[in-house]
């Protein structure tokens, strides 16, 4: 549908509005900042349009608006006063949805925390634009607790307001707006919505309060509107969301899906719609689990630490995703960690096999969402001299250790790198990925690469908000001693080698659970590499230490008998 | 494999007393467990069965009765027996419990294991219904006359393929079972670290008598448990734990020389699953 323009008067002057989308259909208002007009909403309204009744306008002495006459003609009140009469013409029945960015944000409070438009918004989303007297409140704040620094911080940022009080400013930033592509006349009028509001309001805030659900968007790269402005705001605004990205000032133009769909979350969510699972993480204040809100796909997850790791994510009010190769094995799990009161969802998987995790990845996207965290855990053992070691025992444990992890990594990555919010991949290696051993050859190969791995991909996602952690956990009691191989031995030998195992990772007792709660650590303070039972702590240090005593440890023949 | 010298032959009329102390045990049990509401304290419900186990007849204990509230029932970090013995813990609302009793009636001993929650737990529910499928693998495992130590195995195997821990590594000798007995003749009805004086001295003269014949009245997971069923009552006692949430039963099992049978089916936890498959049958879940 066609974006269709009209004008709409406001006391003295007359307001160009852009409108489109089923008008039946929710409807969202979209308010610019300075020095810009409504043309830096195109690739949100796009985005909205096929959904909601979309409208956005250009502010009183911007883009297509006349320019309003007189003495404090762009003061708070009248910019408001506009917002009422686009609501009006827009949406006369029913409240809308607002959006503001900037000064439109700035606006925006103004317009929930007084009673002029009282009932005509039902949720508003904020965008790089404070309240001003909340500012006003955290600057007096500041100066009381001497928070010198901070307040430096912020009024490095906001220079241009001082500048802008400056007479014949107005002049000055016109003369300079063609250079950066800008209206002279949009950047000179916006002058004065800082010079009729900004000292006044700062200087003599007042008690203003909503109840109405907000949602406080923070771009945290954004020079002009530092975060710690927005500390407290829960206190005049207690139903809250806060979505942080890390992102410049222009939010809506460089992350529009993102926007975009945050928006789309809170709206739906405000009509009826349960909350999705980010909107809930975004919460502020709500009694909630620590990880509630959080998608987690655990592989390998039918037994041992992967089961337990679900089982801890579960606990935490995470909801996750099984998958094992044994259908059985991971709706057990799922069973279980529905016990614990979250959604589980079992997945019969092969992770050694590309289409397999394929189809797997893709099922997941679009039957769950795209997941927060992924922890990559399966892993076969096979244990034995090198030369007795066959082709195909290699090909084995490199498929599931190593392309297991390098299919997981690789698929949900690219779905959390798309999706643009944080997210975390843990990949659980071993002690055996830095303690070279006669006895695991093959095994250990597998787990270095796989930390070298983690450690490469830790480095590349740093900057999008992944993190990436390397699990070595040491020896657990944990089925992989059931399962695992023991190349160059006669049938009855391997059994006995097996029980044997079986019988020291017992006596060692280390549980699963305790690998389980260091993987939530790793995650939720983002460790790189993360040893966990003692001997795995006392190996990394060694083979820091003197590599040359591992080697001679190395040489020792650790089969169990 | 004979064991004469350490079990004499059980007779019908033996047995029949066995399933009475039995039946008393449980009894007393699910009295106790219909007076605990919460703030009842772990001391008080022992007390209580003892008490009540005496007043109908108890004369002596197996061991003295135990009483575990809350995450006490899955025995974690339990480690030190000392640990076992009632606490001050009071039952609060959703909390699983277990009770563990042993009266000796008569020279007739039974051990029993009765776990109970107060009001809704859904890990308990489910937890007391895989608890069945532990009763089956044992009586198939001794019936198909399998080492003892490779039962055990096996049931660690299910625990494990559950995701429960299995509880009952943590009892003293790691024990799944052991034997119990008809103690005869005197000797004082003194307790020692909560174990009856009689009881010790009939599980020593046992041990010995194992360790010569190449078996042991305890059944776990070691070498001394690479044998095949032995002949005699014993104390079957699986007990998982998973969550904070603990579960076990404990009831009689009657081994011959070549067979073996619950010494009683009807008792509380096989009623639960019985009435648990009727309503599945009725309501087709």
């Amino acid at each position: 549908m066609l974006a269709t323009e009209r004008r709409v008067r406001s006391g003295d002057v007359e307001l160009a509005i852009r409108e489109a989308g089923d008008p039946d259909r929710p409807t969202v208002v979209l308010v610019h900042g300075y020095p810009d007009t409504s043309a830096m909403w195109v690739p949100v309204f796009e985005r909205l349009e096929p959904r909601y009744h979309v409208v956005s306008y250009d502010v009183r002495g911007a883009g297509a608006s006349s320019t309003p006459r007189g003495p404090n003609a762009y003061s708070l009140e009248h910019l408001v006063g506009d917002l009422g009469a686009v609501i009006d013409a827009v949406s006369p029945s029913k409240p809308v949805h607002l959006v503001g960015h900037d000064w439109g944000s700035i606006q925006g409070w103004e317009a929930v925390t007084t009673s002029r438009l009282s009932g005509r918004i039902a949720s508003f989303t904020s965008i790089s634009g404070p309240s001003l007297d909340h500012a006003g409140r955290w600057l007096r704040r500041k100066l009381r607790a001497g928070r010198i620094g901070q307040l430096l911080r912020q009024m490095a940022g906001s220079w241009y307001i001082a500048a802008f009080d400056i007479p014949g400013a107005g002049r000055v930033v016109a003369r300079l707006a063609p250079r950066r592509g800008l209206d002279p006349r949009t950047v000179r009028n916006g002058v004065g919505m800082y010079r009729q509001s900004m000292r006044s309001r700062l200087l003599n805030p007042r008690d203003g309060h909503t109840d109405l659900p907000v949602q406080v968007v923070i771009p945290t790269r954004d020079p002009f509107v530092s975060p710690a402005l927005l500390d407290g705001i829960e206190h005049i605004s207690p139903n809250l969301w806060r979505r942080r990205v890390r992102a410049g000032h222009w939010v809506q133009r460089s992350h529009p899906d993102l926007v975009a769909r945050w928006i789309a979350e809170l709206v739906d969510h405000v009509e009826g719609a349960p909350p999705a699972r980010s909107l809930q993480r975004a919460r502020v204040g709500a009694k909630r689990k620590p990880l509630e809100g959080n998608l987690v796909v655990i592989t390998g997850a039918g037994s041992g630490i992967g089961r337990a790791t679900a089982l801890a994510f579960a606990e935490r009010g995470a909801e996750v995703v099984i998958a094992d190769i044994n259908a059985a094995a991971a709706e057990r799990t799922a069973d279980l960690a529905r016990l614990l009161g979250t959604n589980a969802f079992a997945f019969e998987v092969d992770v050694s096999d590309q289409q397999s995790m394929e189809r797997f990845a893709k099922a997941v996207e679009t039957e769950h969402g795209v997941p927060d965290i992924i922890v990559n855990n399966a892993g076969i053992g096979v244990a034995g001299p090198f030369l007795d070691h066959d082709f195909d025992d290699w090909r084995r444990v490199l498929d599931v250790n190593l392309w297991g992890v390098i299919h997981g990594s690789k698929l949900f990555a690219q779905q959390m790198v798309d999706r643009g919010e944080r997210g975390h991949i843990v990949n659980v290696a071993s002690a055996a990925a830095f303690f070279p051993s006669r006895t695991l050859p093959a095994y250990s190969t597998s787990k270095a690469a796989v930390l070298m791995l983690s450690e490469c991909l830790r480095a590349e996602l740093s900057n999008k908000g992944i993190g990436v952690s390397a699990i070595c956990p040491g020896l657990i009691n944990t089925s992989i001693t059931r399962t695992s191989s023991f190349v160059g031995l006669p049938r009855e030998e391997q059994e006995k080698q097996r029980r044997a195992a079986i019988r020291i990772y017992q006596l060692r007792n280390f549980t699963p659970d305790r690998v389980a709660t260091e993987i939530v650590r790793a995650v939720r303070e983002n460790i790189a590499v993360v040893p966990v039972a003692p001997e795995a702590k006392a190996l990394r240090f060694l083979s820091r230490l003197s590599p040359r005593v591992m080697r001679l440890l190395a040489r020792v023949d650790s089969t169990p008998r | 494999m004979s064991s004469a010298r350490a079990q004499t032959p059980i007779g019908p009329a033996d047995l029949e007393r066995f399933r009475a102390v039995q039946a008393l045990a449980y009894r007393c049990a699910e009295e106790v467990a219909r007076s605990l509401t919460p703030g009842v304290t772990e001391r008080q419900a022992s007390a209580h069965l003892g008490r009540l186990l005496r007043e109908n007849g108890a004369d002596d204990w197996f061991h003295v009765p135990f009483a575990w509230f809350g995450d006490r029932t899955t025995l974690r970090g339990m480690r030190n027996p000392l640990k076992f013995f009632p606490s001050s813990r009071p039952l609060e609302e959703g909390m699983p419990y277990i009770l563990d009793v042993a009266p000796i009636v008569g020279g007739f001993t039974a051990d029993i294991g009765y776990a109970g929650c107060d009001g809704e737990n859904a890990i308990f529910d489910r937890m007391i219904a895989d608890l069945e499928e532990y009763r089956g693998l044992v009586l198939d495992g001794v019936r198909a006359r399998k080492k003892l130590s490779q039962i055990y195995e096996d049931v660690d195997a299910l625990a494990a393929r559950h995701g429960y821990e299995p509880a009952h590594h943590t009892y003293p000798g790691k024990v799944l079972a052991h034997q119990v007995w008809h103690i005869e003749g005197p000797g004082p009805r003194t307790v020692v670290a909560g174990f009856g004086n009689r009881t010790l001295r009939r599980l020593g003269r046992s041990l010995m008598v194992g360790l010569s014949e190449g078996w042991s009245p305890l059944w776990n997971g070691g070498h001394r448990s690479d044998h095949a069923p032995v002949p005699g009552m014993w104390a079957i006692e699986p007990h998982l734990g998973f969550h904070g949430v603990g579960v076990k039963f404990e009831e009689l099992l009657v081994v011959t020389d070549d067979d073996a049978y619950w010494l009683d089916d009807d008792l509380p936890h096989v009623r639960r699953w019985a009435r648990a498959e009727r309503v599945v049958a009725r309501d087709g879940v």
